[in-house]
C-alpha cells in the first residue's frame, strides 16, 4: 500500500508512471482525463417552427445554447475534477463554426481545453457516435460524459452507441455517481421506470446525466475572461478517419397536427358509436 | 502640487483658483493615476496626494497595489506637458473576499444601438490616433440583440457617419422604404390622409438584427462584449463619483438563500461609465434622481408610451416590402394618444404594432387587448389573414422629446441613448438620433481619458449636432396632442407644412404619465372581445412567442416599495391597472376573496411599464439575473 502511495505522489510531479499498475496509463485517477460532449441545440425557451420546406427546424436567427444536459454533464466532470479524482476535463462539440461559442461557454464554466469537430451537415447519433470514438481513440479518456439526450431530437442514443463502439461500460439516466479511488470503479444511480437502479462500473466507462444529477454552476464574468486564452482544437472529419455516410435519411418535418377540439356526448350510446364508426379503436 | 494640478487638466475654460471645486462647468474627469505604485508620481519630493483624489481606483479594497507592470509607463504625468499620454491598456483584475472587480478605461452598460456605436467609435478613435482603451460593454439579455425591439424604419444618418461603407459590409439594411401610407381608422373603414412621414432613403430593419451585426463590429475592433449580465448595483467612491457597476449576484433562490450554483457579482469599473440602457434604464433613472440631472437644466419630466410588436409571415400574395403604414384613431379613443404602424420587411415578413402613450386616463384601458382589436380591422386583417405569428413583445419609448432631455453628464460618465430621451416623437424615430448621442459620448469620453478634456464636451457637441436641430424642430407636436386629438393633428399639421418648429415657444408636457391615471369610478370599464386564436390571442401564447424566460426560483425583480399600497390604493382606487397595462401578464389579481397581487416576475418583458405606470410608482423595476427576460430576434 506504501508503494502505492509513493507512486501517486509522484504522479501529481510529472507524467504517469502507471506502467508500475497494472492497467493501462488513462485508468490512473490522478492522469485521467475526462471527455465530455457538448451540444449546441435550439435554446429550450424558444418557440421552435418547422422550416416552410419541411426539411427540419428554422434554426435561422433562433437564439441556440448549451442543451441542458449537456450542462449537467459538464458540471459533474468539473466537481470530479476538482474532488481530485481527474487532472483535466475535455469538452468537444461538433457542428458548424458556431458550435464555438458553445465550447466557450464550456470553457467559462472551468473545462481545461476544447476542441471542435467542424461539420456542415447535422449528423444523426450513430455518426456522431463514430466521431466519439476516434477521439476518445486519440485522447484516452478515463470516463466520457454526455447528456442523455438532446433536446433537439430527443434520441437518447449517442451515449449508448459511443459505449458499445468502444466496448466500454456504460450507466444512462445518472442520478448520482461516485468514484472509487482504489478500485477505478464508478458507482452511478440511474433513474429508470421502475425506480432508481444502482450499478458499478469499471472505468474507463461512458456516462449520460440525467436531469437530477446536479445543478450546473453559472459562469462567471472573470472566468468567461480567462477562458478566452484556453486552446480550443480544430478537427477534421478527415482527421478522425470517420466515415459519415449515414443509412438513415429525413425525408420530411412537419408539425405535429393540431389538436382538434374536444367533442361533448350526449348519452353512452353516442360514445360507443362514435368510437366505434369514427375513431375505429372499438 | 496646487501647479501640477493646473497643467494636468488643460482646457478647462474659467480656471479659478481652487481648481477642485466641482462646479458644472469644471466638472473634469481626471485620469486615474496610480497613487501608491512604487514611487509617487504627484511630485518629486514624493508628498502624498491630494485626499480628494481617491486612491483606490487601481487598488482593490484591500489596498493591494495592482501590479505595475500592467502599465504602460505614463511619464509624462509628472511633464510639464498639458496633454495626456495616460495609457494603460490592460484591465486590472483583483479580488477580495468573493467580490471580484476589474476595470476597464470605458464601461458601457447596454449592448444596444447607442451603446455599441459608442463602443465603436471609440475603437476607431483609439486606432486613428495609436493608442488602446479598454472597452467593455455589458448587456442584461442572453445575446447582443435578445432585448432589441423596434418598429423600425431605420435612417441611416448617423450609420453613414459611424460606418461609411455598411452597405458593402452585409449589414441587415436590404428593403429600402417604398412607401409611405398613412390611415385614420374607424370602426369599419381606414381613411388615407396624406403621409406626415417622408421615409425616402430610409429602410425597413428588425432592429434585433441590426443591433447583431454592430455587436459583431465593436467586437472586431476589439471590443469585449458581455450579455448575460445585468447591471445592478451603480458604484462610487468616496467623492461621490460613478466608478462603475456591479453585476447582480446569480444563484440566490426565491427566499433569498444561495443555491448551490451560488456565484456572487462582480465589480466593473471604468474611468468612464456610460449608461445605455435604453427606455427608463433602471440605473440610469437612479442617476438622473441622484444628480438632479433634469432640474440642472429645467428639463420637463419625461413622458413615455409602451409599443406592442408582433412580426407576422404572411402570404407572398400580399407582401410588399419596403411599405411603411401608419395609423391613427380607431381602436383607441380620442382622448388617448397612439397609433399603429405595420412595415414590410424581407422574408414575407412584416411588423405590426401599436404605441399607446402611457398617459391615458382610463384606468380600464388594456393596451395589449386594444392590440389585439386592431388586428380584427379589416384594413389590418386582409393583410394577416394566411399568416403567421413569429414574434411578439413590448416596450416602452420615450416621448417627452427636447422638453425632457436631461443634463446627459455626470461624475463618472455620461447618460446615452433612450435612457436620456432623444427619440422625435413626430418621425417615430429614435435610433438614428441613440446612435449619434453614443458617438458622441465617446468622442467625450475620448477625449477626457486621452487629452485631460472635460466630458462636457458630450453636452457641448450635443446642441451643436443635428439631434438638437432635429429635437428642437419637433418639439411642439405631441405635446400639442394634451389639448384632444384635433388640436393635436391641426397643430402637427401647421408644425410640419408651415412652422417647421420656428416659433418662439415651447409647449409643456402635461401630467406625468402616473399621475394622469383618472380613478376607475369615473371611469367606464371597456369590454375586450374573447381572443379567437387567428389573427388575436391570449396573453400566454403571445408570451409564448416572445421567448421570455427567468430562472423561476430567484427574488422578485420587481420590487413594491410599499407591499400595502395594491391593496390599499391600486385595487379600491385605480381597478389594479397594472393587471391590464402590463403586456406580460405580470400582476394578477388573485381571485378568491381578498385581492391581493400576484407578481409573476417570470413573465416579465423587460418592457419599464409598471415602474412608469403605477399611480403611486410603488412598483420598482430592477433587474433580474443577467440572461432572463425575452429572446427577440426578429424584432
Amino acid at each position: 500500500m506504501s508503494h502505492h502511495r509513493l507512486i501517486v505522489r509522484s504522479q501529481e510531479k510529472r507524467k504517469c508512471f502507471c506502467f508500475v499498475l497494472p492497467y493501462s496509463f488513462s485508468f490512473c485517477h490522478r492522469t485521467m482525463k475526462i471527455l465530455v460532449a457538448v451540444k449546441r441545440v435550439v435554446d429550450y425557451a424558444v418557440k421552435i417552427r418547422v422550416k416552410p420546406d419541411k426539411t427540419g427546424v428554422d434554426t435561422q436567427n433562433v437564439k441556440m445554447s448549451m442543451n441542458p444536459f449537456c450542462e449537467i454533464a459538464l458540471e459533474e466532470a468539473l466537481r470530479i475534477k476538482e474532488a481530485g479524482f481527474a487532472k483535466e476535463v475535455v469538452a468537444v462539440s461538433i457542428g458548424p463554426s458556431q458550435c464555438v461559442d458553445t465550447l466557450r461557454t464550456g470553457l467559462a464554466m472551468g473545462a481545461d481545453r476544447g476542441i471542435h469537430v467542424e461539420a456542415n451537415s447535422s449528423f444523426l447519433p450513430l455518426t456522431i457516435a463514430k466521431i466519439l470514438r476516434s477521439l476518445a481513440e486519440v485522447e484516452n479518456p478515463g470516463l466520457i460524459f454526455l447528456g442523455k439526450q438532446a433536446i433537439d431530437d430527443d434520441c437518447n442514443q449517442t451515449g449508448q452507441m459511443v459505449a458499445a463502439l468502444l466496448g466500454w461500460p456504460q450507466a444512462t439516466f445518472a442520478s448520482k455517481v461516485v468514484l472509487d479511488n482504489d478500485k477505478h470503479v464508478a458507482t452511478v444511480d440511474r433513474e429508470v421506470d421502475g425506480g432508481l437502479e444502482t450499478l458499478s462500473v469499471d472505468l474507463p466507462a461512458v456516462i449520460t446525466t440525467d436531469l437530477r444529477l446536479n445543478q450546473p454552476r453559472y459562469a462567471t464574468l472573470p472566468n468567461i475572461m480567462k477562458a478566452k486564452s484556453k486552446p480550443i482544437k480544430k478537427m477534421t472529419l478527415e482527421d478522425l478517419k470517420v466515415d459519415i455516410k449515414s443509412d438513415i435519411e429525413i425525408v420530411e418535418v412537419t408539425e405535429p397536427p393540431k389538436r382538434k377540439s374536444g367533442v361533448i356526448v350526449s348519452s353512452v350510446d353516442e360514445l360507443i358509436d362514435k368510437l366505434k364508426n369514427e375513431a375505429h379503436v372499438v | 502640487m496646487h501647479k501640477l494640478l493646473v497643467k494636468l487638466s488643460s482646457s478647462s475654460s474659467s480656471f479659478s483658483s481652487n481648481p477642485l471645486r466641482h462646479s458644472k462647468n469644471q466638472r473634469f474627469i481626471l485620469p486615474l493615476l496610480p497613487s501608491s505604485i512604487t514611487s509617487n508620481p504627484f511630485t518629486a519630493s514624493g508628498s502624498p496626494p491630494r485626499p480628494s483624489i481617491p486612491a483606490n481606483r487601481f487598488i482593490s479594497r484591500f489596498g493591494y497595489p495592482c501590479s505595475a507592470d500592467l502599465f504602460r509607463k505614463s511619464p509624462t504625468l509628472c511633464s510639464n506637458s498639458t496633454t495626456f499620454g495616460v495609457i494603460w491598456s490592460s484591465r486590472c483584475i483583483s479580488s477580495e473576499a468573493g467580490r471580484e472587480s476589474i476595470e476597464y478605461d470605458v464601461l458601457i452598460v447596454g449592448a444596444g444601438p447607442a451603446g455599441l456605436s459608442a463602443a465603436i467609435r471609440l475603437k476607431q478613435l483609439c486606432q486613428q490616433n495609436n493608442i488602446d482603451l479598454s472597452v467593455c460593454v455589458v448587456e442584461k439579455g442572453a445575446e447582443v440583440g435578445a432585448h432589441i425591439i423596434s418598429g423600425n424604419v431605420f435612417e441611416p444618418l448617423a450609420l453613414d457617419e459611424l460606418l461609411p461603407h455598411w452597405r458593402q459590409q452585409q449589414a441587415p439594411i436590404e428593403i429600402p422604404a417604398s412607401s409611405d401610407k398613412f390611415w385614420f381608422l374607424t370602426k369599419d373603414r381606414a381613411i388615407s390622409l396624406p403621409s406626415p412621414f417622408d421615409n425616402k432613403g430610409n429602410y425597413v430593419i428588425s432592429l434585433s438584427q441590426l443591433v447583431r451585426w454592430l455587436g459583431g463590429k465593436a467586437e472586431e475592433l476589439g471590443t469585449e462584449i458581455y450579455p448575460g449580465f445585468s447591471a445592478s448595483e451603480v458604484l462610487y467612491d468616496a467623492s461621490d463619483k460613478v466608478v462603475g457597476i456591479a453585476t447582480r449576484d446569480m444563484g440566490i433562490s426565491k427566499d433569498g438563500s444561495k443555491k448551490e450554483n451560488f456565484q456572487p457579482g462582480v465589480d466593473i469599473k471604468g474611468r468612464v461609465t456610460l449608461f445605455a440602457e435604453g427606455c427608463r434604464g433602471s440605473l440610469s433613472e437612479k442617476i438622473i434622481k441622484k444628480y438632479k440631472l433634469r432640474e440642472e437644466v429645467n428639463a420637463q419630466h419625461q413622458t413615455y408610451a409602451l409599443g406592442i410588436k408582433e412580426v407576422w409571415e404572411i402570404d407572398e400574395s400580399k407582401h410588399n416590402p419596403g411599405e411603411v403604414v401608419h395609423t391613427l384613431g380607431w381602436p383607441l379613443d380620442p382622448k388617448t394618444y397612439g397609433g399603429s404602424f405595420l412595415y414590410h420587411m424581407n422574408d414575407r415578413q412584416i411588423a405590426l404594432g401599436l404605441v399607446v402613450a402611457l398617459n391615458y386616463k382610463n384606468p380600464f384601458l388594456n393596451p395589449y387587448e386594444e392590440f389585439q382589436k386592431l388586428k380584427h380591422h379589416p384594413a389590418i386583417k386582409r393583410v394577416l389573414e394566411g399568416g403567421t405569428v413569429l414574434q411578439y413583445g413590448a416596450r416602452t419609448l420615450n416621448e417627452g422629446g427636447f422638453q425632457s432631455i436631461p443634463y446627459p453628464v455626470f461624475p463618472g460618465g455620461a447618460i446615452i441613448g433612450c435612457s436620456a430621451g432623444f427619440l422625435n416623437v413626430p418621425k417615430i424615430k429614435g435610433t438614428h438620433t441613440a446612435m449619434k448621442s453614443g458617438m458622441l459620448a465617446a468622442e467625450a469620453a475620448f477625449g477626457a481619458l486621452h487629452e485631460g478634456l472635460n466630458m462636457n464636451t458630450y453636452w457641448d457637441n450635443l446642441r451643436d449636432s443635428w439631434v438638437w436641430k432635429e429635437l428642437y424642430a419637433a418639439r411642439n407636436y405631441r405635446p400639442a396632442f394634451e389639448y384632444g386629438l384635433l388640436p393635436g393633428l391641426a397643430v402637427s399639421a401647421m408644425e410640419h407644412y408651415v412652422l417647421k418648429g420656428k416659433v418662439p415657444f415651447t409647449l409643456k408636457h402635461g401630467k406625468a404619465d402616473h399621475e394622469a391615471t383618472d380613478l376607475a369610478r369615473k371611469c367606464t370599464p371597456i369590454e375586450y372581445p374573447k381572443p379567437d386564436g387567428v389573427l388575436s390571442f391570449d396573453v400566454p401564447t403571445s408570451l409564448y412567442r416572445s421567448n421570455t424566460n427567468h430562472d423561476h426560483d430567484q427574488p422578485s425583480h420587481l420590487r413594491l416599495k410599499d407591499p400595502k399600497i395594491p391593496e390599499k390604493l391600486n385595487f379600491p382606487e385605480y381597478a389594479a391597472p397594472e393587471s391590464r397595462y402590463c403586456p406580460a401578464r405580470v400582476y394578477v389579481e388573485d381571485e378568491e376573496g381578498k385581492p391581493k397581487l400576484q407578481i409573476n416576475a417570470q413573465n416579465c418583458l423587460h418592457c419599464k411599464a409598471c415602474d412608469i405606470k403605477d399611480p403611486k410608482q410603488n412598483i420598482e423595476w430592477t433587474v433580474p439575473e443577467g440572461g432572463g427576460g425575452p429572446a427577440y430576434s426578429l424584432m
